[in-house]
């Protein structure tokens, strides 16, 4: 550290040296030097590793802006999920439903809704179309970006703000209009 | 030069150094000259609340906590970096965060401000009643406060080889020669100063940074594949041809979104994915 703190500027000048001391010392800046030690590519990594147990990883999700480019992004992969696990499920059940007593075909599914109020109706259909429509136009846009079109901030938002007014007409036509 | 006078400035210097450490004087430059000499009469303060992001590593037991500052915004710059340093200076020295050239240049001082990543000395000061939340990069292990561990980001860097390779040499006295037009296909690719502030924004890379090379790498990638000078090109490919270090992206753009300059990483992956698919297919 005190090697930093040059006498350097005392060879200046005679002049100077006639009023230097107090003035050399209030001009000079002291840093603590940062000690180094040379070490192998894999000593390294093992300070590092040892470091990253005492790290904490910084905030991420609940912290990040929320904005139309990753809500979209995690929709389509919850409703993606969701679509696949409800294909998967029925498919099942109508394999097993003849041995479980089930009545899973189209004649008697459509009975039950339509004995169902109409409040539920809505509900029950808004649970399955709004997710499928959105799924399918949002995979239009995907397919429209692996051209390397529409990839630009305006591009994302244009085709964002569409494929969410294509979602509500589709899936309002699917709710009332079937 | 006088040896006693040498010898008489040396202890004494020693003697203060052991006490404190004299101030470095670069850091009284960021609050403006006003705030150092009188005020300007009458001058209503104007308060503004920082809450930022700490984590000491001397204290490893204690958890991270957001700590809530308070600024006059009249003697103090108009970016966030400029609060960032008067703090420092004049209210916690302990506060830790990189920065340097202060110009949206270098990269240092890539943080998450009001919850999007950008370099702090080129986002502005909000002068609104809501405090501001300042946090490291997000889904990184935090060195202190809000320096964050940039190791793996550099790694992966140095992994697609960030330069030049040639087959073979120009002719001696020539350099490489590209023409006007295949130079401008490197204008927004060749800006990129390295902040990570994309790569922390993607989704995709916090869930799988050890492995997917991310936004900034990825457009790094891009920038030599389309060099007309480079010369490995085929190799280039392959080497990000697996299921993690590209395929990961699922273009969610968080990172055009973000860029502090204005890059399109999410574009440059788009072109890189095809090239890297389809290599070799004619």
């Amino acid at each position: 550290m005190l090697a930093r703190t040059a006498a350097l500027r005392l060879a200046t000048s005679a002049s100077a040296r006639t009023t230097v001391p107090r003035a050399v010392f209030a001009a000079t800046q002291t840093r603590s030097t940062a000690t180094t030690t040379k070490t192998t590519d894999a000593e390294a990594y093992s300070i590092l590793v040892a470091q990253r147990k005492q790290r904490p990883i910084s905030p991420h999700l609940t912290i990040y802006q929320p904005q139309l480019t990753w809500y979209m992004s995690s929709l389509n992969r919850i409703t993606g999920v969701a679509l696949a696990a409800s294909v998967y499920l029925y498919g099942i059940g109508y394999v097993i439903a003849p041995y479980a007593g089930l009545h899973l075909e189209s004649a008697s599914l459509a009975a039950g809704m339509a004995a169902l109020p109409i409040a539920a109706k809505i509900a029950i259909k808004s649970a399955i179309a709004s997710p499928f429509v959105y799924h399918a136009f949002n995979g239009v846009r995907h397919l429209t970006w692996d051209t390397a079109r529409e990839l630009s901030i305006k591009g994302v938002y244009r085709t964002g703000y569409a494929v969410i007014a294509l979602t509500t007409v589709g899936a309002g036509y699917l709710i009332f209009g079937v | 030069m006088n040896p006693a006078m040498t010898t008489r400035t040396l202890l004494r210097s020693a003697a203060t150094t052991s006490v404190g450490r004299t101030p470095i004087a670069a850091r009284t430059l960021a609050s403006v000259a006003t705030s150092q000499a009188a005020p300007a009469a009458e001058q209503k303060p104007r308060i503004k609340k920082f809450q930022i992001y700490r984590w000491n590593p001397d204290t490893p037991e204690k958890k991270p906590y957001m700590q809530e500052y308070e600024l006059d915004l009249n003697g103090t710059g108009p970016m966030i970096l400029d609060a960032l340093i008067r703090l420092k200076n004049e209210v916690d020295p302990t506060l830790t965060f990189r920065r340097s050239c202060r110009e949206g240049i270098c990269g240092s001082c890539a943080m998450n401000i009001g919850g999007t990543n950008t370099l702090a000395c080129l986002c502005r000061i909000e002068p609104d009643e809501k405090p501001t939340k300042i946090y490291p990069l997000p889904h990184t292990y935090v060195v202190k406060d809000l320096v964050p561990d940039l190791t793996q980001f550099y790694k992966q860097y140095k992994s697609i080889k960030p330069y030049l390779r040639r087959k073979d040499a120009p002719t001696p006295g020539k350099e490489n020669l590209q023409s006007i037009a295949d130079r401008k296909k490197l204008d927004g690719l060749y800006e990129c100063i390295l902040c990570a502030c994309c790569s922390t924004s993607c989704p995709s890379y916090w869930w799988n940074s050890s492995e997917y090379l991310g936004p900034a790498v990825l457009m790094q990638s891009y920038r030599w594949m389309a060099d007309s000078r480079d010369q490995f090109k085929e190799e280039r490919k392959a080497a990000l041809d697996n299921e993690m270090s590209l395929y990961r992206c699922h273009t969610i753009m968080n990172c055009a979104r973000t860029c502090p300059k204005g890059l399109n990483p999410g574009l440059a992956i788009a072109k890189v994915c095809p090239a890297a698919a389809l290599r070799g297919v004619k």
